[in-house]
């Protein structure tokens, strides 16, 4: 059983849950970028909650089913269409050999993760199917899916039925604008000053259009002010620059003062950019579902108010297990 | 050299053992992150050493963050006492300096360099006091340099120049980083070389590029079947200048999977270097060639 990819969309990819143990070498987690949508996607349609799936973004691709198939589209509306006829998303539903699935367009989030009963059976690398195409590893051939592309599809376990859906309140999507994303301050804090700090939280951002799986730029807010002082020796000249160092997944980085980005799941590993301070994981799948021009606001929060957050998006995710059990 | 510790969001410690990079900075931060995995502590999933500094990822849901912390701190005072003694590699690395493909790229963006007249290596040259391109090319080939970081991109190395400090090349990154550098160029940024392992962005200077294969996410080349990543922290690399026709033949053989990179394996004393550095390097070069 395999699918053929005949209209790729802007960027769809092979994703898991992720290739974690090769940051010290620069190789990221990866993995899909909303975690939460990704697992109901595939408990949806009877797979293991990590199994391989799409992850599109922006826009879907146009695929052609060899054999019969169960399928579940979550995370962004984005809304499919078998053989033209409309379907649900975050609902599971059949597809018939020959079948074409396409997609309208984009209503709502920023990225949809198509889960398919059997999961996408392309090779574990590292013990990951995810895509890491920066450094052309994993998914698919190591890159983002093209027209002819033929992807094989692992054997299903015990069927599913079909037509089994998720209720709205656990989808786990952002309920109001401006979105609010929880930061940890912390790291390089201490290079801006106080004034800069608070006009850091006060602010008003805006999701830049450089916004992919590496990172999520922002633009908006006030440009930062730093504490003055002699440029370490290595770091380089610039009062944003630091010696090369790690970079936290979630940590915001703001070269020159001006611009801070958020790094996501194909993240640089490290370099020579200082940090503010970390989203909360709490908040990072929500990050995946931002498009371009959101308004977002920074929330400064503590250790004891992430791990709660922490804390409440599992018991989310356990509640999706438990209705889909 | 007093550690600062700061978290990184729920699920990553981060520590700064030194603002400045230095080689005791980096055998600080290489120790403790060695010592961390050794410790095999519940709930630590990643140990990433840096240059002067170190990242432990971790769940929270496994450990308590100032139980990791504490454990941290604890390992982290412990290490004061190590002896600055490693076992490591040193590998050659064959240089093509001033070649045909960043020379091409560093014109195509010269609008974001600092000196858009010349080139990177002409500017890097005066900047660090050197008269002309052949005198900077022997300045970066004629000592070793550590690996003192392994990173932002699969299996790039950021490289120490193993010199005193006051003949440390350093150069400031590009104005505004490239979108494009050619795969396997030699670059430089601050005080830091390093190889870029894949194409892609970068704001480093562009000085050379080697015919020798990094990483390959496939495996396919004979050195890198055990792993796809060349590099560890700790690794000793010697840059060999070579010209035009022995990169031809090298890249040959790297097709043919005939090339056979020089690796020999060492053991490096900080303290013994400190001592007489150029007669140190002198001794890690004769390894390399087998005397």
């Amino acid at each position: 059983m395999a699918i053929k990819v005949l209209k790729p969309g802007l960027a769809t990819t092979v994703q898991d849950l992720g290739r974690p143990g090769y940051y010290h070498i620069g190789i990221p987690l990866s993995g899909g970028m909303d975690r939460h949508a990704l697992a109901a996607a595939n408990l949806l349609v009877g797979n293991a909650e990590g199994a391989a799936v799409l992850e599109a973004v922006f826009m879907g691709p146009e695929l052609e089913f060899t054999d019969d198939a169960l399928v579940a589209i979550t995370g962004a509306e984005l809304p499919p269409k078998l053989d033209g006829e409309p379907r649900e998303t975050w609902t599971s539903f059949k597809v018939k050999r020959g079948q074409k699935l396409s997609f309208d367009f984009l209503k709502q989030g920023a990225r949809g993760y198509i889960a398919i009963a059997g999961g996408i059976d392309v090779p574990l690398v590292l013990g990951s199917r995810s895509t890491y195409a920066l450094g052309g590893l994993g998914g698919f051939k190591g890159r983002k899916l093209e027209a002819g592309d033929e992807l094989p599809i692992g054997n299903a376990g015990a069927a599913v039925k079909d037509g089994r859906s998720v209720a709205k309140d656990l989808r786990g999507l952002p309920a109001a604008m401006p979105t609010e994303l929880r930061v940890m301050p912390g790291l390089y804090w201490h290079r801006i000053t106080e004034t800069a700090g608070n006009g850091f939280f006060s602010g008003t951002w805006k999701v830049a259009p450089e916004a992919d799986r590496i990172g999520y730029r922002f633009r908006g807010g006030k440009p930062l002010e730093f504490v003055p002082r002699e440029p370490p020796f290595g770091a380089g000249s610039d009062p944003s620059n630091i010696t090369d160092a790690c970079y936290p997944y979630g940590s915001i980085q703001v070269p020159g003062g001006t611009e801070p980005i958020v790094l996501h799941r194909d993240a640089v590993s490290g370099g020579g950019y200082f940090m503010v301070g970390t989203v909360i994981a709490a908040d990072m799948d929500l990050i995946g579902q931002l498009q371009p021009n959101t308004p977002v606001r920074f929330v400064k929060v503590g250790m004891d108010e992430a791990l709660a957050a922490r804390k409440s998006r599992a018991e989310l995710l356990g509640k999706l297990r438990g209705a889909l059990a | 050299m007093q550690t600062r510790f700061s978290y990184g969001g729920d699920e990553h410690i981060f520590a700064e053992v030194a603002e400045s990079m230095s080689l005791e900075a980096f055998f600080k931060g290489l120790f403790i992150t060695n010592a961390v995995r050794d410790a095999e502590i519940k709930g630590v999933t990643e140990i990433c050493p840096a240059n002067a500094s170190y990242q432990v990822k971790f769940d929270p849901d496994q450990i308590k963050p100032d139980d990791l912390l504490a454990e941290l701190k604890r390992l982290d005072s412990a290490s004061e006492t190590s002896a600055p003694v490693i076992k490591t590699r040193i590998i050659e690395i064959p240089v093509l300096y001033n070649d045909p493909w960043t020379h091409e790229t560093l014109m195509r963006f010269r609008e974001r360099h600092q000196d858009p007249n010349g080139t990177d290596l002409e500017y890097a040259a005066r900047i660090n006091g050197l008269d002309g391109v052949d005198s900077f090319i022997k300045a970066h080939s004629s000592a070793p340099w550590f690996v003192s970081m392994v990173g932002f991109v699969a299996g790039l190395p950021f490289l120490y120049q193993m010199v005193e400090r006051q003949r440390q090349i350093q150069a400031p990154k590009y104005l505004r980083p490239r979108t494009d550098t050619p795969k396997l160029t030699v670059g430089h940024g601050g005080c830091f070389s390093c190889i870029y392992s894949v194409r892609g962005a970068g704001g480093y200077q562009m000085f050379g590029i080697t015919p020798m294969p990094i990483y390959d996410p496939n495996q396919t080349i004979s050195y890198l079947r055990d792993f796809m990543c060349l590099f560890k922290p700790g690794d000793i690399v010697k840059w060999k200048p070579i010209d035009r026709s022995a990169y031809d033949a090298a890249v040959a053989d790297v097709d043919a999977g005939r090339f056979a990179p020089v690796i020999r394996d060492v053991s490096f004393s900080l303290t013994e270097f400190n001592q007489d550095i150029d007669a140190y390097n002198r001794k890690l070069e004769g390894v390399l060639h087998g005397h």
